[in-house]
């Protein structure tokens, strides 16, 4: 950049719906990079905004739940090609919020693009291994089909600001659900440019939404929001994790405890995120002549 | 001649010009006198019309007063039903919900009327019987009014035999459009002689008459012809009612009830969805016409899915947290 040049100073905005509103309550803060410099201004999400991003959930869960397994997978691919266009935006958020080397910063960027491709291409696979034909004592043909459990909360990982938020975003979307995502507070950004990438790969609107903001504040509405039917506290504060299960347990949510500790996220994940949210329907049908 | 069903009809249908209050009692003795005071009344700012509901719509409710305003929102609800696909359960399902719209909480208030068609008014009046909730049937070849006068004043009287004691009127707009401002005045004065002691609405349809100096001149006519309320829309026409609009109308009510002494109430109808947009026609009212318009017997909404939003914030309100629309009845 020449010297010359002003600076264009950035504000980024909420995913919510397909699109990209202020938080409702007009707040911003400011994030800085792992030294402390300032990055850019992002949106600070309030329980309002918490509020619309399940109504947008709830109104693509009928449409993201009932396209087929074959068609999910195609764009939760899409959303990897993507990516991979920006791989460069992605690897200098990654290095500056998680003050990695540009080498493990690349590292992470990449497995979160594998991390797509690798549950893209569970979506048509999850009836065969986690359904089937089971043996009844009658003369009925009897199946059990995994289905999505419906609107997901999930508070992403502070520390792992892509790879960590794919993670935890990508096994909730392949089951067919839907996600109001609140981000890591500090290291918003490659939340945002992922709501970029959302916005451009043929994701409906509303299936993913994407909240910056504080997840202690954030984390209570959406835990006892009568409207959501599981929450994933991955990210949230250690010392409100029991809290949050408490209220979750008013409105009879899946809840996913979070770690002790935050995990390796580049580890395989095996199914472990995939099957919390989803459940088992078993259908009998008379075996005719 | 237009078609009469009735053939000796005629002979017997045209009375005296019934006429309107003091001070206006000679403004429709001819077509061109009338057409002269409703284009004599002041034109309206479009401009300033819409800055002036902007305004009013920042007004923050909350806590106490939001909660005063979600009940009396419900209490003015025309809980409305007005599809072919209509059934008698349908109709008892809503009568049901109208008695007890939040079966989980007994405090909440029950809503001002049931609006359906005519042929289920009985049905309504039934399912309704001993609750003081009132039967709005829609008459007069709703939505598009495009029949004879005679057809009209039957829809009417069938109403009001089934039960029904309010009737939704729709104005014949093309008459009014292109100016015989009498027919349409001689029409409504013809159903408000049908509906007997039914409580008349007209329904301007202010989505077809294009502009807010329409709307005033249709709101004064409808006045002068004897409504008890003035309705903005059939719901079947976008836009249907709008805040501008409904600013417009307020106006007028406000203006004649100073000029003639008689108050006429309001009915907003079709497009008004959220509590939001519920408190801002409430604020609305306050500011414009006055406190004496916020009561199901001046003012109403006519809505269906209003009544789960406002279910739903009076939820959040006593709970604390967010509700969900499984918490409300589908209809």
């Amino acid at each position: 950049m020449s010297p010359d040049r002003l600076a264009v100073r950035k504000t980024y905005k909420l995913y919510v719906n397909g699109a990209f509103p202020r938080s409702e309550s007009g707040r911003t803060y400011e994030v800085a990079d792992a030294k402390g410099a300032f990055l850019a201004n992002a949106a600070w999400a309030s329980r309002k905004d918490a509020r619309d991003a399940v109504v947008a959930a709830r109104g693509a869960f009928a449409k993201w739940s009932g396209a087929t397994a074959y068609n999910r997978g195609q764009v939760l691919y899409r959303v990897a090609e993507v990516m991979e266009g920006r791989h460069a935006q992605f690897c200098e958020e990654v290095a500056a919020g998680e003050g990695l080397s540009s080498s493990r910063a690349r590292a992470a960027v990449d497995a979160a693009i594998d991390r797509w491709v690798w549950y893209a291409g569970w979506t048509d696979k999850l009836g065969a291994l986690l359904g089937g034909a089971n043996p009844v004592a009658g003369p009925y043909f009897d199946f059990s089909l995994p289905e999505p459990t419906g609107v997901v909360a999930v508070l992403a990982p502070q520390r792992s600001s892509l790879l960590g938020l794919v993670s935890v975003l990508a096994p909730v979307l392949t089951g067919g659900n839907t996600a109001v995502v609140v981000t890591s507070r500090a290291r918003p950004l490659p939340a945002v440019t992922l709501g970029e990438v959302l916005a451009t790969s043929d994701v409906p609107a509303g299936v993913a939404n994407l909240l910056t903001g504080d997840a202690a504040e954030i984390g209570p509405w959406l835990a006892e929001h009568d409207d959501v039917d599981a929450i994933d506290l991955t990210g949230a504060p250690a010392d409100r994790a029991m809290e949050l299960e408490r209220l979750a347990a008013g409105s009879i949510k899946r809840v996913v405890r979070p770690p002790a500790e935050e995990p390796d996220w580049s580890a395989d994940p095996g199914l472990t995120r995939l099957t919390p949210f989803l459940e088992t329907k078993t259908v009998w049908h008379p075996i005719g002549l | 001649m237009t078609h009469v069903l009735d053939p000796r009809a005629p002979a017997a249908a045209i009375p005296p010009r019934r006429e309107p209050p003091a001070p206006y009692r000679d403004v429709t003795r001819s077509d061109a006198a009338f057409r002269a005071f409703l284009h004599g009344l002041p034109g309206v700012d479009q401009v300033g019309a819409e800055a002036r509901v902007g305004v009013l719509g920042t007004r923050s409710i909350k806590t106490t007063a939001k909660a005063w305003a979600i009940d009396t929102a419900i209490s003015m609800v025309d809980l409305t039903t007005l599809e072919g696909a209509d059934t008698p359960g349908k109709v008892r399902s809503l009568a049901a919900k109208a008695r007890r719209p939040d079966p989980g909480d007994p405090t909440t208030p029950q809503v001002a009327a049931v609006c359906v068609y005519g042929d289920l008014a009985g049905v309504a009046r039934e399912a309704l019987a001993g609750t003081g909730i009132h039967v709005a049937a829609v008459a007069t070849a709703f939505p598009s009014g495009r029949a004879s006068r005679e057809v009209k004043l039957a829809d009417v009287r069938d109403a009001v035999a089934n039960g029904a004691d309010e009737i939704d009127m729709v104005i014949d707009r093309g008459a009014f459009l292109s100016g015989r401002h009498l027919d349409v005045f001689d029409e409504i004065v013809a159903v408000k002689q049908a509906c007997g002691d039914a409580h008349l609405k007209v329904i301007l349809e202010t989505g077809e008459l294009v502009t807010l100096d329409n709307v005033r001149r249709a709101s004064w006519l409808a006045m002068l012809a004897g409504g008890d309320f003035i309705k903005t829309s059939t719901g079947k026409v976008s836009p249907a009612a709008t805040l501008p609009v409904c600013l417009v109308m307020m106006e007028a009510v406000r203006d004649f009830r100073a000029a003639t002494g008689r108050q006429v109430g309001v009915k907003p109808a079709g497009g008004i969805r959220t509590t939001k947009d519920a408190v801002k026609h409430l604020v609305l009212v306050n500011e414009v016409a006055g406190p004496d318009w916020l009561s199901p017997d001046w003012f109403r909404f006519g809505a269906s899915s209003l009544l789960n939003d406002l279910l739903l914030q009076r939820q959040k309100l006593r709970t604390g947290h967010y509700s969900g629309p499984d918490h409300v009845s589908v209809d």
